[in-house]
């Protein structure tokens, strides 16, 4: 134990000494939450709308009224004929066209044309544009009893306002975590095999056991400092409703950054230099998390095969799990498949790294 | 001194002074290397040799003094002097994972020699090292005494007034060591201009002139052989004790 | 008494042979010392015989433990210091000694007698972080980080490789101070002038043994006439004595050259010296060193 202790205090040296990836480790959460946050948001703002309308009746103007008093929607321009739409998205005055067809009092008919370079923008503009409309012809009716058509209504359940950051905040977190305990932490025992002082290790009569578990230890309070961090970010910054219970929150998050630093140590007793510690955690672990956790891409619309492959990267497991504490604010028992999959997953990693590590050198 | 003797002195350096903060790494240092001269830079580690090597070879700006190399000003025209000079370390000087004359093709471009002139020359030169046979040989097969030689070569392959050789010998057997410094030799009867660091105090000896330098300064320079009459020793072993053991720096 | 004995040891690096059948055995208190070339396999010796690397085949045996099966305990009673520099640059003198010293369960004080003659040249500065230490220092304060726990056997590969005379020249003089308090010492160097402080000496040449003894009898075993020569034209000198045909071997040696010739045939080559227009010929019989005996074996093996 004592051996163990000197480990660790050797550890918080070398990472206290070294300020400048300490600040890294402290900012990077604040970093990502501000970016991931408020620049970059799938939110719809500041959306505008042009309308080429060849007779101005008085249903028409209600209806444009009505576009523009949302306030994600500004009408910028009136547009003559249907030529000019395409030149005015070109020129990027308009995201949206709203065509209305020359007889509209007696055959109503919308045409809507969006600038879809953005997929997911363009969804969301879809949505509101028509649920808007849906919403004016149904007053419509009321008044004026045209033939009744199907309602439909919709409700946004858990996000109503549909905000990014929900989203985002569990996939941060699962990035985050990745990112230093596992990460760092397989530079930093490779680091020792580069500098030569690994050797020195080895030649004592320390257990490897020791050095690696002192290794975990700073970057496991790293790590928790940072889940405090993103946690109060989360409620006063985003204001995300914390539905869920935050002990479970906390619990789910520590099994995860077990998890990392299990893969982190695998990492380094598979590598011999820094600069592949750091390709093997970028590319093994943060492209997968950013690509097949369903922080970004939803899984439901992947190849069957990526799928499958997502259902073993432990982030979408845990951005799950947060998501269904944080956002949804589901009982433990909810996340009882996650949690499970996570502690089996960290079991059988740190059982790997365990036996590839080696008492030698090679 | 002379008009004629001044155009052929290779380096010329007076009063050259390198500051770090408060530290003088290179403290005041004057000498001056003739056309074809092997000139041995000596000193302890901490010394200052790889300042002022950096400060000659136009990498590193010094703080106060002059300087020319080849002929040119180390402040103003660094560009110069590097077309000019040739350098070899013992760390880093040829791609291990490319062949033997993909080095020298590389290394002629780098230098600016016309395509058309480097096949000729790259071939002249390996015939001259009994290389022909192993032109397509990845560097890394080749045994050290064979690297050492095709680096050497390399760097003086733009033929260039002067070349530095840092440390060129560290960790090479008694054998390489020696016709390391047949080549050397032989580079400086064709009127190449050699400035060398190395602590070995037996290649001390092979050359023309030494300096040693002490905390920043040239404490002695000479011929080897005056040096140990003016030290009154008999081996330049002794020459290097007496003067590095004063040195109060690092420790 | 034996305290180390390797039985034929081969260890190979893909197609090339780091070791290729190593007999080895080094006394109890001797100061040992490898000397070779780079890639003579002389790390390879270090990996093994500290058991962190295990041979292709062949046994080594340390202390009488094995080096396969009894690793852990060997691992106790050794030092190491790998050529690769090995400290932690970002903490302070003290920091790193304490932190050696609590790795194998001990306190610096416990030993402080063993490395204090080394110690106290450091003491002024055991705050400082070891990377703002000099060259020299740095060497001192690993030394005292391989010695802390007072090892049976102290390994140290190629301890002086790019420092200067002088600071090599105090180390060796540890090197003794420690053998005199009866540590064993096993040290290899590029450097020929170092061989001579050892009590014997290997040999090695791409990872085989050209001979084992005492620098004073390997010496005694070089069984040529050695001249050296010098001219007022040096590197003329070497090239034409190489042309001479009674001329076995000619080689640069510091302010002269070396020479060694077929059966008496010093007059023969001053005469044809002369015709070649040389000055000053100077020619007379030195003794060999250790790094003449290098070469002359090195020849026989080629």
């Amino acid at each position: 134990m004592k051996k163990f202790l000197a480990f660790v205090q050797k550890e918080f040296y070398h990472i206290l000494r070294d300020k400048r990836t300490m600040l890294i480790l402290l900012a990077m959460p604040i970093a990502m939450i501000v970016i991931f946050g408020f620049a970059i948001s799938t939110e719809l703002q500041n959306v505008d709308v042009g309308v080429l309308a060849p007779n101005k009746t008085s249903s028409i103007r209600q209806i444009i009224n009505k576009i523009n008093a949302n306030k994600y929607f500004t009408i910028v321009k009136e547009i003559d004929n249907s030529k000019d739409i395409d030149k005015s998205m070109k020129q990027g005055d308009i995201d949206i066209a709203i065509v209305f067809n020359s007889n509209f009092n007696s055959d109503p008919k919308i045409q809507i044309v969006i600038d879809s370079s953005n997929p997911n923008l363009a969804n969301s503009e879809m949505f509101y544009i028509s649920s808007i409309l849906k919403d004016y012809f149904q007053d419509a009716n009321r008044n004026i009893n045209l033939k009744p058509s199907i309602k439909t209504n919709t409700r946004m359940l858990y996000n109503p306002q549909m905000k990014s950051s929900y989203n985002f905040v569990p996939g941060i977190m699962g990035m985050i975590f990745i990112l230093i305990c596992a990460l760092m932490t397989s530079v930093s025992i490779v680091r020792e095999k580069e500098r030569g002082s690994m050797e020195v290790l080895l030649v004592s009569p320390v257990k490897p056991i020791i050095i690696i578990f002192a290794k975990m230890v700073p970057y496991f309070v790293v790590s928790c400092a940072n889940l405090l961090t993103i946690l109060l970010l989360a409620f006063t910054l985003l204001q995300i409703p914390m539905n869920g219970s935050i002990l479970f929150l906390c619990l789910i998050s520590l099994i995860y950054i077990f998890l990392s630093l299990a893969f982190g140590l695998l990492v380094s007793s598979l590598v011999e230099t820094q600069v592949a510690a750091m390709f093997a955690s970028l590319l093994g672990l943060l492209l997968p998390v950013l690509m097949l956790s369903g922080m970004i891409f939803p899984i439901d619309n992947m190849p069957i095969i990526l799928q499958w492959i997502s259902n073993i990267v432990p982030a979408k497991w845990y951005i799950s799990a947060v998501r269904k504490i944080m956002i949804e604010g589901l009982e433990f028992t909810y996340v009882l498949k996650e949690s499970i999959i996570l502690t089996v997953m960290s079991i059988f990693l740190i059982i790997v790294a365990l036996k590839k590590y080696k008492n030698r050198l090679e | 001194m002379n008009n004629n003797d001044s155009i052929n002195k290779v380096i010329k350096v007076e009063n050259l002074t390198k500051k770090f903060g408060s530290f003088v790494a290179v403290d005041n240092i004057s000498f001056e290397v003739g056309k074809g001269e092997i000139f041995g830079f000596l000193g302890a580690n901490g010394a200052g040799k790889t300042t002022a090597m950096r400060m000659l070879c136009g990498l590193s700006k010094a703080s106060s003094g002059k300087a020319k190399v080849a002929g040119f000003d180390i402040y103003k025209q660094t560009e110069e002097i590097k077309k000019r000079i040739g350098y070899m370390s013992q760390k880093f000087s040829l791609y291990e994972d490319l062949t033997v004359y993909e080095n020298i093709r590389l290394y002629g471009g780098i230098y600016g020699i016309k395509e058309k002139d480097i096949k000729p020359r790259a071939y002249d030169l390996l015939e001259n090292l009994n290389f022909l046979d192993k032109k397509d040989a990845l560097v890394k097969s080749l045994p050290l005494g064979w690297k050492q030689k095709l680096a050497f070569s390399v760097a003086v392959f733009h033929k260039p007034k002067l070349v530095f050789l840092d440390e060129p010998t560290g960790g090479v057997d008694p054998k390489t060591r020696r016709q390391f410094w047949e080549q050397i030799y032989e580079a400086a009867s064709r009127g190449i201009t050699i400035f060398v660091t190395t602590h070995y105090m037996d290649e001390a000896e092979y050359c023309d002139r030494l300096s040693i330098m002490v905390d920043g300064k040239i404490e002695a320079l000479d011929s080897p052989q005056n040096l140990k009459k003016q030290f009154n020793v008999n081996s330049m072993e002794d020459v290097f004790h007496t003067l590095a053991s004063k040195a109060k720096r690092g420790d | 008494m034996e305290i180390v004995n390797t039985y034929n040891l081969v260890k190979k690096y893909g197609e090339t042979y780091a070791l290729d059948g190593l007999n080895l055995s080094i006394n109890k208190g001797e100061l040992f010392g490898l000397i070779g070339a780079d890639g003579a396999g002389k790390t390879t010796v270090f990996r093994i015989l500290t058991s962190l690397i295990l041979p292709d085949s062949g046994d080594a045996k340390i202390l009488n433990l094995d080096i396969k099966e009894d690793y852990k305990e060997i691992r106790k009673n050794i030092g190491y210091m790998p050529g690769k520099f090995s400290l932690y640059l970002d903490l302070s003198v003290y920091e790193n000694l304490k932190f050696f010293a609590s790795v194998f369960g001990i306190s610096i004080e416990e030993n402080m007698d063993i490395i204090y003659p080394i110690y106290k040249h450091l003491e002024k500065f055991k705050d400082r972080k070891a990377g703002k230490l000099s060259g020299g220092m740095k060497q001192k304060l690993a030394l005292s980080c391989a010695l802390i726990h007072k090892p049976k056997i102290l390994f140290l590969d190629e301890p002086t490789t790019g420092v200067d005379p002088v600071s090599r020249k105090e180390f060796w003089e540890m090197l003794k101070m420690l053998k005199s308090q009866g540590i064993t010492i096993i040290v290899s160097t590029p450097y020929m002038d170092e061989a001579n402080m050892c009590d014997r000496i290997a040999l090695m040449r791409k990872g085989k043994l050209m001979s084992i003894n005492s620098p004073k009898n390997i010496i005694k075993d070089f069984d040529e006439v050695l001249y050296e020569i010098k001219s007022d034209n040096m590197y003329q000198l070497l090239n034409d004595i190489r042309e001479f045909k009674k001329t076995k071997r000619a080689y640069t040696f510091g302010v002269s050259h070396h020479l060694i010739l077929e059966k008496d045939s010093k007059d023969e080559i001053l005469e044809y010296l002369k015709t070649r227009n040389h000055k000053n010929i100077f020619i007379n019989r030195v003794e060999p060193n250790i790094e003449d005996c290098y070469l002359q074996i090195e020849s026989l093996y080629e």
